[in-house]
C-alpha cells in the first residue's frame, strides 16, 4: 500500500498543535488558539475566493456578527448554554450572508469587491454608531458559554486548556466538512463556476442559486471563528468586522495558496507569526509585513501549498520552471 | 408555429429580430431544426450567424420573434433553462474546463441532468449514473482512452470533440454547434464530419460552418444569411444553383465550385 505522504503530514501538524498545551507556556497557546481561529476564518473565505472564485473583500462582516451575537445573546452574569448560543450565532452569520449575498452576487468582478466591502461598512457602522453594540467601546462578554447538558458537564470553556482543544476540534471539523463538501457534486459545481461560470449557465446550472449557497456557508463558517473569537477574547469591538480583517483574511489566504484549505490554515500561520515578529522588531512592522506580502506573491505563486510540490520536483531532478 | 408538413420539427425560429442599438443584427429570421436533420447556417462575416446561434441557446435574448421547442414558446428561458429542455450547444472559441480531467468536464454536464445540490456530503466520483453517462458520451464522440487526460493539453480537434461530448452527456435533442470544425486539419475534420453524421440520426442539428466542402457533405438543409436575413433556405442543390447565393456569398469562393 503506498503511503500517502499528504495525510502522514497533516496528521504530524495535528499532533504537533495538540502538544501546544503541554508546553505550559500560556502566552504561546493562547497566541496559538487565535491563530486557529484566523486559520477556520481563512478556510471559510477560502471556499468563496479560491474555490467558487468570489473574491469578497467584506468577510469579516459575517465574523463579527456571530461574534457580537455571542456578547448580545448571553445573559449579563450567567453562562449562556454553548449548545444554543453557537448554532445561533453561526445562523444568524449565515442569514446575513444569505440576504447580502441575494443583492452582492448579481455583480462581478471589481464590482462584488467593492459591494461586499460596502455591505461589510454597513455592518461596521450598525455595531459602530448604534447603542445595539455598545458603540465603539463594543461589550464584554463577561462569562464564556457553558457546555453543559442535563447537569454534565464534557468540556469548561473557562479552563484554556479546554478551550485550546475545543478550537482545535472545531478546525478540523471545519476542515473535514469543507474538504468532504468540496468533493460532492455541489462543491464540483462550485469549481466549475471558478474555471468557467458562462460553460456551467450553458450546461443548465443556475449558478446565482449555487453561488448564494456558498456564500451564506462561508458566512455560517466565518460565523463558527468569530464565536470562537468572542469566547476567547471575551470581548468584541466594532473592528472585527472592519476592512482591515476582510483584508487580513483576504491576505491569509492569498500568503496560503488559493484554492486549498491546508493553505488556508498555513496562511493564517505565516500571517499571525509575520505580525508578531514584525512587532517585536520595529514600530514600522506593516511597511515590513507588507513588503514581506509583495514579496511571497512575487516570488512564491500559488502560496505556501504550492511550496510542496515545488520541493518534490526539485528533488526529483526535474527543473522547477512554472 | 409548428411545422405541418414536418412533423419532427423540434425548434423553430419564427421572425427572430436582434438590435444593438442602431444596428439590425438579425432581422425577421426563421430556422426550423428538425430530428434526424442537420440545418447548416452559412453567410460571410457579419451575417448575423453567432447572433442567430445566441438567440437560440439563451445567450442572447431575442428583440422580437418568437422561439419554439416542440411546440412550446422558450423565447423568456435562460441560458440554463434551455439546457435543461434539451437544447444543447458548443462554442466558436473552445469553451471548457482545461484544468479539469476530461471525464471531469463530461461529469459536470452529465451532473447537470439531475442535480441534488443538497446532497453536500456524497461524493460525485462515486455517483455511478454520472461516470456511466459522462463515458457514454466521450466514446460517442470519440474520445475514448483520453477521458483521465487534463482537458487544456488536449489538441484543439479533441477539445472540439470534446465540447460535443459535453452537449451530448446533457442528453440535448437539438444540438447548436458553432464552428466545430474551426481551425481543425483535414484529419481531424474527416472524423468530427463522421461524427456529425452519427449524431444527426438521433437529433436535430444546427451547424454554423465556413468550411464549404464540409457544409455540402453532410448539410440536409443550408441556411444562407446575408446582412442579418435569410437570403435563401433549402437543400444543398437549391443553395448551389441559387445565383442570389452566388453573388452575395459564394461567388467569391473558388472552393465552392467543387
Amino acid at each position: 500500500m503506498k503511503l500517502d505522504t499528504s495525510l502522514v503530514l497533516k496528521l504530524l501538524a495535528l499532533a504537533g498543535l495538540a502538544c501546544v498545551p503541554l508546553a505550559g507556556a500560556d502566552f504561546y497557546t493562547e497566541l496559538i488558539a487565535k491563530t486557529l481561529v484566523m486559520a477556520i476564518f481563512a478556510m471559510s473565505l477560502d471556499l468563496l475566493v479560491g474555490f467558487t472564485g468570489l473574491v469578497s473583500f467584506g468577510h469579516a462582516a459575517y465574523f463579527g456578527i456571530a461574534a457580537y451575537a455571542v456578547a448580545l445573546l448571553s445573559p449579563k452574569y450567567e453562562a449562556a448554554s454553548l449548545w444554543l448560543v453557537l448554532p445561533a450565532s453561526v445562523g444568524l452569520a449565515a442569514l446575513a450572508a444569505l440576504v447580502v449575498g441575494l443583492f452582492v452576487l448579481r455583480t462581478k468582478g471589481i464590482y462584488f469587491i467593492m459591494v461586499t466591502l460596502a455591505f461589510a461598512q454597513m455592518f461596521f457602522y450598525v455595531f459602530h454608531d448604534t447603542p445595539l453594540g455598545g458603540g465603539s467601546d463594543g461589550l464584554y462578554l463577561n462569562v464564556k458559554p457553558t457546555a453543559e447538558i442535563a447537569g454534565f458537564l464534557p468540556f469548561d470553556l473557562d479552563q484554556p486548556t479546554h478551550l485550546y482543544y475545543f478550537i482545535l476540534a472545531m478546525l478540523v471539523l471545519v476542515y473535514a466538512f469543507l474538504a468532504r463538501v468540496l468533493q460532492s457534486p455541489f462543491g464540483r459545481v462550485l469549481v466549475g463556476i471558478k474555471s468557467n461560470e458562462h460553460r456551467m449557465q450553458s450546461l443548465g446550472y443556475v449558478t446565482f442559486r449555487y453561488k448564494l449557497a456558498a456564500f451564506a456557508l462561508a458566512g455560517g463558517l466565518g460565523g463558527v471563528a468569530g464565536f470562537l473569537y468572542s469566547v476567547v477574547f471575551g470581548f468584541v469591538t466594532p473592528e472585527l468586522l472592519s476592512w482591515h480583517q476582510s483584508g487580513n483574511v483576504l491576505l491569509m489566504v492569498i500568503l496560503g495558496g488559493m484554492g486549498n484549505l491546508v493553505g488556508a490554515v498555513a496562511g493564517a500561520f505565516a500571517f499571525v507569526a509575520m505580525q508578531e515578529v514584525f512587532s517585536m522588531w520595529t514600530k514600522h512592522w506593516q511597511l515590513a509585513m507588507g513588503l514581506m506580502i509583495v514579496a511571497a506573491v512575487l516570488f512564491m505563486p500559488g502560496g505556501l501549498s504550492a511550496v510542496p510540490g515545488r520541493i518534490k520536483r526539485a528533488l526529483q531532478g526535474g527543473s522547477a520552471h512554472d | 408555429m409548428t411545422d405541418s408538413r414536418n412533423p419532427e420539427a423540434l425548434l423553430v425560429a419564427d421572425k427572430i429580430t436582434r438590435r444593438f442599438g442602431g444596428l439590425l443584427a438579425n432581422q425577421d429570421v426563421c430556422l426550423t431544426l428538425a430530428r434526424g436533420q442537420l440545418h447548416a447556417l452559412l453567410g460571410p462575416n457579419g451575417a448575423g450567424k453567432s447572433t442567430c446561434i445566441n438567440m437560440l441557446s439563451g445567450d442572447l435574448p431575442p428583440s422580437s420573434g418568437r422561439i419554439l421547442f416542440q411546440g412550446r414558446d422558450i423565447s423568456g428561458l435562460t441560458a440554463a433553462q434551455r439546457s435543461l429542455v434539451g437544447i444543447g450547444r458548443s462554442y466558436q472559441r473552445t469553451n471548457i474546463f482545461p484544468k479539469f480531467t476530461v471525464l471531469e468536464n463530461v461529469r459536470l454536464a452529465a451532473q447537470s441532468r439531475r442535480q441534488q445540490p443538497w446532497r453536500i456530503f456524497s461524493n460525485a466520483m462515486r455517483q455511478q449514473w454520472m461516470l456511466d453517462k459522462a463515458r457514454a458520451a466521450i466514446d460517442e464522440a470519440g474520445l475514448g482512452g483520453r477521458a483521465e487526460r487534463i482537458a487544456g493539453v488536449l489538441s484543439h480537434g479533441e477539445q472540439r470533440q470534446l465540447e460535443i461530448a459535453m452537449v451530448l452527456a446533457t442528453d440535448a435533442q437539438v444540438l447548436l454547434l458553432d464552428e466545430p470544425l474551426a481551425g481543425m486539419g483535414s484529419e481531424e475534420s474527416a472524423k468530427m464530419v463522421e461524427l456529425l453524421k452519427r449524431l444527426r440520426q438521433t437529433r436535430a442539428i444546427l451547424l454554423v460552418e465556413h468550411d464549404m466542402d464540409a457544409v455540402f457533405a453532410v448539410a440536409d438543409v443550408i441556411t444562407v444569411m446575408v446582412n442579418g436575413q435569410v437570403l435563401e433556405s433549402g437543400p444543398p442543390a437549391q443553395i448551389r444553383a441559387s445565383i442570389a447565393v452566388q453573388e452575395a456569398y459564394l461567388g467569391q469562393e473558388d472552393s465552392f465550385h467543387v
